[in-house]
Parts: structure tokens; sequence; C-alpha cells
């Protein structure tokens, strides 16, 4: 499996970036682990004349945690998140969804930049990150702009980033409550048939705020604010699991593929979401 | 095809430079142009793990990964953990423990679990198999590997303590 020939480009800096991506427009693409892209490449659906490798580019590899928010640059791998203590402590939830990304070889290399930036709807990161309402920042030629994780995803492989734009950074505001990743996957290393992000506020025995989104059940991620009003003012019981499953499920539009037809696919999520929900209400 | 490039590795600290395509998979670099062949070529697709090699400090797989972008660094595949006249515990205890069987998938393995053992020195077995998750076996069923990964981190402990 060999790709394509490229012009292979490795910056030191931001700047020396945007210009190659000014100079080459489309045909210009960057990378970061290339965990996506390669494979791609190798089987020659994505064609690259201009691959500009990022691993040089410095100020993207750091985790930083104060008191409102988080900040993930965009080459931070799956393992880095894995391995950071502090944030661990701070979003628990992101530990708990990297470790279910892929292998531990995939993990080194694949950064939460590229998981986010990509656009598969596959990936596990973009629906986590509109869980916890967490913005983009993207740098282009007209400097930097914020895009919150919402409104990043506008289908499979269409994001709101411009191809003149590198997405540099993640923020995330420091979340509260507790909160659970579960997902369903057929084998290691393989896509979610579903996945759920559930971060949950208990307080008095009700819940009080529900953030709920699913991965790989439309062409985007989804982030149901209808199924976590459902349980928001509940204690939680099997009624209002039962409401947030079937808002849920208003919300996403899987398709058929060989992970499944499209009622096997809205019965996993239903699965999914309820151990969810159960798992981050166990933890309040 | 594109202009090559300079390229510059260190392989089981053997420094190598060559002109090649940016294009060229780092496993054929290792394979067809260094001759070190016990990263194996199987899927070819990042699934199995048998061209694992170890890079800057990562288990990396190195099917997926472009000769351009090793350049600079440092690499060590299995000729570099251990020969048949200075075996590796590792290598040793899946001997020892019928770790294998065809052996294909062996050098990627034992090149992953010399990694895990690095960071995780005494691992629980389920500790060893979310380690190993990136490495397939299809003949061993993998019981018998995940007893030579238990043996050989016994094996290096002991070794570490009776040597201080």
């Amino acid at each position: 499996m060999i790709p394509a020939a490229f012009e292979y480009y490795r910056p030191k800096d931001m700047a020396g970036v945007l210009s190659l991506l000014e100079e080459h427009g489309d045909d210009a693409r960057v990378m970061a682990g290339g965990h996506s892209l390669i494979p791609m490449m190798k089987l020659r659906m994505a064609d690259v004349p201009h691959l500009i490798d990022l691993q040089d580019v410095g100020g993207m590899s750091d985790i930083e945690i104060d008191s409102e928010s988080i900040k993930i640059g965009a080459l931070v791998t799956q393992s880095d998140i894995i391995d950071h203590a502090g944030l661990a402590e701070a979003a628990p939830i992101l530990r708990e969804a990297a470790l279910q990304i892929a292998d531990p070889q995939v993990r080194y290399m694949g950064t939460v930049g590229g998981n986010v930036a990509n656009g598969d709807p596959g990936n596990d990161m973009p629906g986590l990150m509109q869980c916890l309402d967490a913005s983009f920042t993207v740098v282009g030629p007209d400097g930097e702009r914020d895009i919150p994780a919402r409104e990043f995803y506008e289908a499979a492989y269409m994001t709101a980033r411009e191809d003149e734009e590198v997405l540099t950074a993640i923020t995330i505001p420091l979340p509260k409550g507790s909160y659970a990743y579960e997902k369903q996957k057929r084998k290691i290393g393989d896509y979610a048939t579903a996945a759920a992000a559930v971060q949950i506020i208990k307080d008095g025995g009700k819940c009080v705020s529900a953030s709920i989104a699913m991965t790989n059940l439309s062409d985007t991620p989804i982030y149901s604010a209808n199924a976590g009003a459902a349980l928001v003012g509940t204690s939680v019981d099997s009624a209002a699991l039962k409401a947030a499953v079937a808002a849920m499920l208003g919300d996403i539009d899987p398709t058929e593929d060989n992970r499944g037809p499209v009622a096997f696919k809205n019965h996993v999520a239903g699965i999914i979401l309820s151990r969810a929900i159960e798992r981050a209400w166990s933890r309040a | 095809m594109s202009k090559k490039m300079h390229i510059k590795l260190r392989v089981n600290g053997k420094e190598e430079e060559f002109l090649a395509e940016p294009r060229e998979l780092l496993i054929y670099t290792l394979r067809e142009r260094l001759n070190i062949t016990g990263p194996h070529i199987g899927c070819e697709t990042s699934h199995c793990g048998a061209c694992t090699v170890t890079i800057d400090g990562k288990s990396v797989k190195s099917c997926t990964m472009f000769v351009a972008q090793a350049s600079g660094a440092e690499i060590t595949t299995i000729e570099g953990i251990g020969g048949s006249d200075d075996l590796h515990p590792l290598q040793t205890a899946f001997k020892e423990h019928h770790g294998l069987q065809c052996g294909f998938c062996t050098p990627g393995m034992i090149t992953r679990a010399a990694k895990l053992l690095e960071e995780t020195p005494d691992p629980t077995e389920e500790e060893i198999r979310f380690g190993m998750a990136g490495n397939l076996c299809r003949c061993t069923g993998y019981q018998n590997i995940v007893k030579s990964i238990l043996a050989a981190a016994a094996e290096m402990n002991a070794a570490k303590e009776a040597a201080e």
C-alpha cells in the first residue's frame, strides 16, 4: 500500500505552516499524528500533494488547567491524556474516553487535535467535546478565532474550520458533577457502534443539569439538549431514563453500514446512553 | 515522483543516512532498505501490530509512519532488544512459556511488551491484556503470551532487586 507521491514539509513555526497553506490551498493538508490521514492516503482515498507535518511546531503539546478551564494543545496525544494526573482529576471523562480509543500504539501517535479536526463521525473526541461545551481555537491568515464544538461539525469531514486555518487548541470549561463515557465497539481499534458522553450534576437527590452527546450515530456528533433536559428535575429513575433515551433517538440519524442496520443502531444507542447515565448518576 | 529527501535515522544504535521519497513507509525502509527484517508486515492497515517498533520512546506501528516523519528519530526494533546470543528476558520467557506458535507476531509482541514493562514494570494480567491490545496473534489465543510477559516481568524485577 503505497500512497501517491507528495511534497513533505516540516515547518518550525505556525507562520511557516500558514504560508504553506496559503501557497498550496486545497492541495495542502496539515498532519499531526497521521493515524487518520496516513491510512486514507495509503488507500488513495485522500490525495495530499503537499503534506505539512506539525511535529516541530512548538506550543501545541501542553495541558494547562486553571480554576475555570482546561486548555489542551492540538498535538497532545491520547496517551498524554491518559497519563496526565491533573487532567484525570479535573476532567476524568477525558481519560475514560481516551482509554476506549484505538489501541496503545495508535494512542501514542493519535492527537486530540487531529481527532476533533478531522470531522470523522467515528471519532470519539468530537462528541465528548460537545458534551463538555468545549471550544476550538483555529488560527489562519486573519488571526485566531474560537469556534464552539457544538457549532463546529457540518457533515462528515466538513467542519467550520476553513481550509487555510489550523486547529491549535481546545478549551474546556472545568466540568462539574459526575460523568461517564460509554462505548460499544465490535473489537479493539474499531470505531463505536454507538457511544455516549454524559456529564451530570446532582443536588438534593435530583438532577439539576445534564449534558449528553452521542458518537457515530449521524454524519456529525450529536449534542442532544433534549435528552439532557429530560433528566433535569428528576431523580433519574427509570421513567426519566426512558424519556432521555426517547429524546436522544429523536435527535440521531444513524445509517446502515457494516456495524448493523438502523434499527440495531438505535437499539444499541439506547442501551449505551442508559448505561452512561446510570453510571454517571451512580458516581454523583 | 516527488523529490527525494535526505533522511537521518538512528536504528538500534546505528546512524543511517540515505535519500528516500517522503512517502516511503517506515516498515519498508527498515525491511527493504536497511535489511532489518524483524518487524513484519501483517495487515499493513495499523491493526495487527506485527510492524511495531519503538520510536523516541513510543510503541509505533511502522506501517503507519512515513520515513520523512521519522527522520531524526531514534528507533529500536526487535534486533535491538536481543539476539540469539543474548536473549532478552522476554524472549526467554516467550520460549519457555510457549508464547508463540508460528512466530509471525512475535517480534511486534516482544517489542511492544518491552515498552510496556518499561512503563509498568510489575503489571497485572489485566494491564498486560490492555497494554498488548494493539498486537494480534492468530495462534496462541493470548493465554501463553500473557503468561510469558508476567514471567519476564518477575524475572526482570528479581534481577533488578538482586543488583541493588
